[in-house]
């Protein structure tokens, strides 16, 4: 085992040599999920001269597109049309997103997708070579892609596998970034570590892309991956950039007790029932349609998530849930699709089942219940991805358009990563081919970062607060007054104890003060990231006195599209709440109406 | 049920310590903990200084692959319950050059991956107003199993070869040429086996098939480096026959 150590030295001596080479790009994408490699391969296909890093703080297949299953949505077959296809995300949204992005969006939607399939994605066939789709909930027409139910899984390898062709792509593997570098109200670039050395190094570009996902960490309960903390909209957010519709947070109707592990809509698409614990699909005292034997669009479980997620609380306040040792919970029943169909459409749901709950959906009932699943809200931009800061560009879960408005559409984001990865590795592209290079107060900036870093972190001395403490009473904090149904007071209970987190992050103190693959340090830095997303969520939340969509308040229970028809634009504000700025909603051809399910 | 198990880490840190040692941790003991939940709990509540990788906790992004008593696993999948009443040793990837704790060095296979050409290569792109390459169901199952392959290094720390041929092109990346020589939108299996039949260490495998039992997604990269071997002997017999030939 010595005799690797030894070579693993050498090898990265030479390594750091090679690293100061260059550090200057055209582009620089933050972020190697499914919006961040699509942006890459926009950016080399307008000008192969555009040189590009990709800095991401784990290796790109590991990001967490990975984790998505069911399916992504695009126009493809004769029944269906684009104004179909919008309007089921408009009223989806509850007419919260903006038309002129959505109209785009269903449109470039096809193009996207048979881009990936010309790139080797293995999406499923029907007999005759041609692509399957399924139905999803809130769609009124069969139009999701699927591969399987491992769909996210295969869109990322395929798009990852496909930038190792192109050469200008170069990768910052497992390098994480703590802050951009912005000058005379242009962004410039970023300052990052690379994990396995310490070192901290400046990234220059004349366009930056965040491609760095959500922020389901901010809450206990979610299907997201441990990386999911909110980076990239909080790099934004200190730089001067709001937060649109923060106030929006997805709660996914299905996820298993205790690990928070997702069981794909596609189970209730292929013909999965909710069931209490009488056997009873609740769904129908909810507004939501009668049951039928088949899958009906558009309806019962065919619903919307934010729809089912609350009629879950409601079951759950008339008693009739089930109740174990990680809370309530009710049954998704998929027995009756057989073993055949379960092994071909759902064959993930059935493994995660049996390896992580010692159950098999073939015989047994899955139990379920709702969990925090996707970020409706995320750093403003306009249709081409750009925000307000010049030379800064957001794209996919981190980036609010907005096309999904007060609730997404199951089947719409992994079509978003592709449609606005592109448009935003399209115009940073143009928009560098433009530029001139960095002025040189760029440098004095990566110098403060460096000192920053260290004074506050790995050369710190004192502090007393650990971060798992602070992390879990933000998660209690979030859960408690920001969940599936908020009010005043909880809202603001929640304000308090989040801003008293911020006063307390400053005595934070690590135990690990090592330079070698730190994740100490990074925990800690997500930790401050998550804190200043959580403080734009509930500041949001408490502002928006309607609801609408996945944001519900007791207290304003009625949609209110007289004074909020409209984005909130969180802006920073430093030592106080965010200041909360209003923008209108795009409306085209879809005027605002009543949200129908069932009927 | 005991209420507490013992687990025993290698720990490596440059800075610090010339070689690794062990340190024994106690952790609660739960049925439904996963040695993953175990880390965590030590990195929350024990010891800030240990460190690992890990991400999605769905046996799906490939970051939590360990040796657990001496097996390479997905720690995310794997119960603690199996290793009753312990201890549980664990211990970072074998095969692999360590950077910290339980932390590998993955860029050799990162270099590999690309030097198999893993993307479609067509001789003619047919333009994407003509919808979709036909493929149907049959042809698509050809390849499947050797797309699942979520590079969790599993293979590369259970293969034989490659720990003691570390240029070795390796389980995965093998299987995951042969994902693309399989598919019927590919034209580039000619590329691929020139590339790989350059590698003497596909003639070393010996067929164990380790890589194809600790997959932790059934992909069978034994079934892949055999059917390799078939197409380059014979490539080589039809090279000695017609050399003058159209190969």
């Amino acid at each position: 085992m010595l005799f690797v150590f030894y070579e693993y030295l050498v090898g990265r001596e030479n390594k750091v040599m090679a690293q100061y080479e260059t550090n200057e790009y055209d582009v620089v994408i933050i972020g190697g999920g499914g919006a961040g490699l699509r942006a890459a391969i926009a950016v080399a296909e307008i000008n192969p001269k555009l040189s590009i890093a990709v800095v991401s703080k784990v290796y790109p297949m590991r990001s967490h597109t990975v984790s998505a299953e069911g399916g992504a949505a695009a126009v493809i077959k004769s029944n269906d049309s684009l104004d179909d296809h919008a309007y089921d995300t408009i009223s989806g949204g509850d007419w919260l997103c903006d038309q002129d992005a959505i109209e785009a969006f269903v449109k470039e939607a096809v193009e996207e997708m048979l881009q990936l399939e010309h790139w080797g994605c293995p999406w499923s066939r029907q007999e005759d070579g041609t692509i399957a789709v399924r139905p999803f909930g809130g769609m009124k027409i069969e139009r999701t892609w699927f591969a399987a139910d491992k769909t996210g899984f295969h869109m990322l390898h395929t798009l990852f596998q496909t930038t190792l062709k192109y050469e200008p792509i170069q990768r910052y593997d497992e390098w994480f970034v703590t802050r951009l570098l912005v000058d005379d109200g242009r962004c410039h670039g970023v300052v990052a570590i690379e994990l396995a050395t310490g070192k901290i190094q400046a990234i220059t570009a004349k366009a930056v892309i965040i491609c760095t996902g959500g922020c389901g960490r901010v809450f206990p309960f979610t299907t997201n991956a441990s990386i999911k903390t909110g980076d990239g909209m909080a790099l934004a957010y200190r730089a001067g950039v709001p937060l649109k519709d923060m106030e929006f947070v997805q709660y996914h109707p299905t996820g298993l007790p205790f690990t928070g592990i997702l069981i794909t809509e596609a189970a209730r698409s292929e013909g999965g029932f909710l069931l209490n614990k009488d056997g009873y699909r609740y769904l129908q005292d909810y507004n939501l349609g009668t049951p039928q034997s088949k899958p009906v669009l558009r309806s019962m479980e065919l619903g919307p998530r934010d729809r089912l997620s609350q009629a879950f609380v409601k079951e759950q306040e008339k008693g009739r849930t089930l109740e174990g040792p990680y809370g309530h919970y009710v049954h998704l029943d998929i027995r009756h699709l057989g073993e055949k169909i379960i092994n071909t459409k759902l064959p993930f749901v059935r493994e995660l089942c049996l390896k992580y709950e010692n159950i098999d959906p073939v015989k047994e009932l899955i139990p379920v219940r709702p969990v925090v699943h996707y970020m409706m809200g995320g750093i403003h931009t306009d249709m081409h991805g750009a925000t307000p800061l010049k030379g800064l560009y957001a794209a996919g879960e981190v980036a609010c358009v907005s096309i999904n408005g007060a609730n997404r559409l199951g089947s719409n984001s992994l079509t978003e990563l592709l449609v606005f990865g592109a448009r935003a590795g399209k115009a940073a592209a143009h928009f560098a081919l433009e530029q001139k290079e960095p002025g040189s107060a760029i440098a004095a900036l990566a110098a403060d970062e460096t000192k920053r870093l260290e004074k506050q972190f790995l050369r710190k001395e004192g502090g007393s607060e650990r971060s798992a403490a602070l992390r879990s009473e933000m998660h209690r904090a979030m859960e408690e007054g920001a969940g599936i149904y908020r009010n005043q007071a909880s809202l603001k209970k929640s304000e308090e104890v989040v801003r008293d987190l911020q006063e307390r992050f400053l005595n934070i103190s690590l135990a690990d003060h090592s330079y070698t693959f730190n994740t100490e340090l990074t925990s800690v830095l997500e930790l401050s990231y998550i804190l200043d997303v959580a403080e734009a969520i509930v500041q949001s939340a408490l502002k928006r006195t309607e609801s609408r969509g996945s944001h519900q308040r007791t207290d304003h229970p009625d949609r209110d599209d007289q004074n909020f028809l409209a984005h909130s634009l969180a802006y920073r504000n430093e030592n106080n709440p965010p200041r909360i700025e209003y923008l209108p909603v795009t409306i085209t051809r879809w005027p605002p109406g009543e949200r129908v399910y069932g009927r | 049920m005991p209420t507490n198990i013992t687990l025993e880490i290698l720990r490596y840190r440059p800075e610090e310590e010339a070689e690794p040692i062990y340190q024994r941790y106690e952790v609660p003991f739960r049925k439904d903990w996963v040695i993953l939940d175990a880390l965590n709990y030590i990195k929350d509540n024990l010891d800030g200084t240990l460190s690992y990788r890990w991400s999605c906790r769905m046996g799906v992004c490939g970051s939590c692959g360990m040796m657990v008593n001496g097996t390479p696993v997905l720690t995310c999948a794997t119960f603690m319950e199996k290793f009753l009443p312990g201890p549980i040793r664990v211990e970072p990837l074998a095969n692999f050059p360590v950077v910290r704790d339980l932390v590998i060095e993955m860029s050799d296979f990162m270099q590999k991956l690309k030097h198999v050409k893993p993307w479609i290569i067509r001789e003619e792109e047919q333009p994407l107003s003509q919808g979709e390459y036909l493929q149907t169901p049959a042809q698509r199952e050809e390849y499947e199993q050797f797309s699942m392959c979520i590079n969790c290094m599993l293979c590369y720390a259970a293969c034989p070869v490659y720990g003691l041929e570390p240029s070795f092109i390796g389980p995965a990346a093998i299987a995951l040429a042969q994902r693309y020589n399989l598919d019927n939108r590919d034209q580039g299996a000619k590329q691929r086996l020139e590339l790989l039949s350059q590698d003497d260490g596909i003639w070393q495998c010996t067929l164990v098939g380790e890589c194809s039992v600790v997959c932790p997604k059934h992909v069978d990269p034994a079934g892949a480096i055999q059917r390799y071997k078939v197409a380059g002997a014979t490539d080589w017999w039809k090279s000695l026959l017609m050399p003058w030939g159209n190969r």
